[in-house]
């Protein structure tokens, strides 16, 4: 099996916000995190699909078809807004890297047909990313 | 109900430490040849990185795996604290006779940190330089790497 990566970058901006919790609850658990106007980030998205290369092609898949599917599902819905107004698969849900990496992983894994997804790895910054396996396979 | 997804959140910090792979288990001379440089007699340091992941629950109430200000801080209270500016030969109480090479120095930061409560700690990952790296996900972790 041969693991192959594709990386996009985006830009979007979010805040965390739980409406059940209190004012103060909120600020206490979330930090600036929960200034009310939101902030954004660069997030960094790796894509990683596992496969065996083709014996005629030698690829496990076509990067330009992942590269089109990344764009459909990811950059179209995600680039450049504002996660928790914009993007209707978060909607009720705190987009945190956790969330946001498995909203990826359900918006990526039924489109992938050639190899199967493996990883969806997504950085928030350098120093704080998320995985998102499917449950049972090895890391 | 088995998940469908399993999600880690890792996070990386940076401490400069200096170290010197040194072991009275060896002469001089042998010393010299299987460590060369980094057994100089006064030792040199390094700017780690140290990438930690861990795994748990997504609660839905905060989105997280685990609050990142408590990560942080166990983290901060544990590793950074103990190792940032300092000799780990000298400073370091698990290195008095280990050898301080990264492998053990992941070994031992593992130690620290699995007793996390908020999440389980799966693996570290401790880059030397850019590129040197090493990764420890404790006695039962190989499969995991």
């Amino acid at each position: 099996m041969v693991l192959i990566t594709r990386k996009i970058e985006f830009s979007a901006s979010h805040l965390y916000h739980n409406p059940a919790f209190s004012a103060e609850q909120n600020r206490r658990v979330f930090g600036k995190c929960n200034n009310p106007h939101g902030h954004g980030h660069n997030y960094t998205l790796e894509v990683t699909v596992a496969g065996e290369p083709d014996p005629v092609t030698g690829m496990v898949l076509d990067l330009k078809e992942l590269k089109e599917i990344l764009d459909r599902e990811v950059m179209q819905r995600m680039d450049h807004r504002f996660l928790n107004y914009e993007v209707a698969e978060l909607k009720g849900q705190i987009p945190t890297c956790e969330n946001i990496a498995r909203v990826i992983w359900e918006l990526l894994d039924p489109k992938i047909k050639q190899g199967r997804l493996h990883r969806v790895r997504l950085y928030e910054s350098a120093d704080l990313f998320a995985d998102c396996y499917r449950n049972g396979a090895a890391c | 109900m088995l998940m469908a997804v399993k999600i880690e959140l890792g996070r990386r910090y940076r401490f400069a430490a200096s170290h010197r792979l040194h072991t009275e288990r060896l002469s001089e001379e042998e010393n010299a040849r299987v460590f060369g440089k980094c057994a100089n007699p006064y030792g040199h340091g390094h700017n780690y990185v140290l990438e930690i992941t861990v795994s748990g629950d997504v609660d839905p109430a905060t989105g997280m795996i685990a609050n990142l200000a408590e990560l942080d801080s166990f983290v901060e209270q544990e590793v950074i604290e103990a190792f940032d500016r300092r000799s780990l030969n000298e400073d370091v109480a698990a290195f008095q006779d280990v050898v301080p090479t990264t492998e053990n120095l992941c070994i031992e930061i593992f130690e620290r940190l699995k007793s996390f409560p908020k999440a389980k700690l799966e693996r570290v990952r401790v880059q030397e330089t850019s590129n040197n790296s090493f990764e420890y996900a404790g006695e039962n972790g190989r499969e995991q790497l």
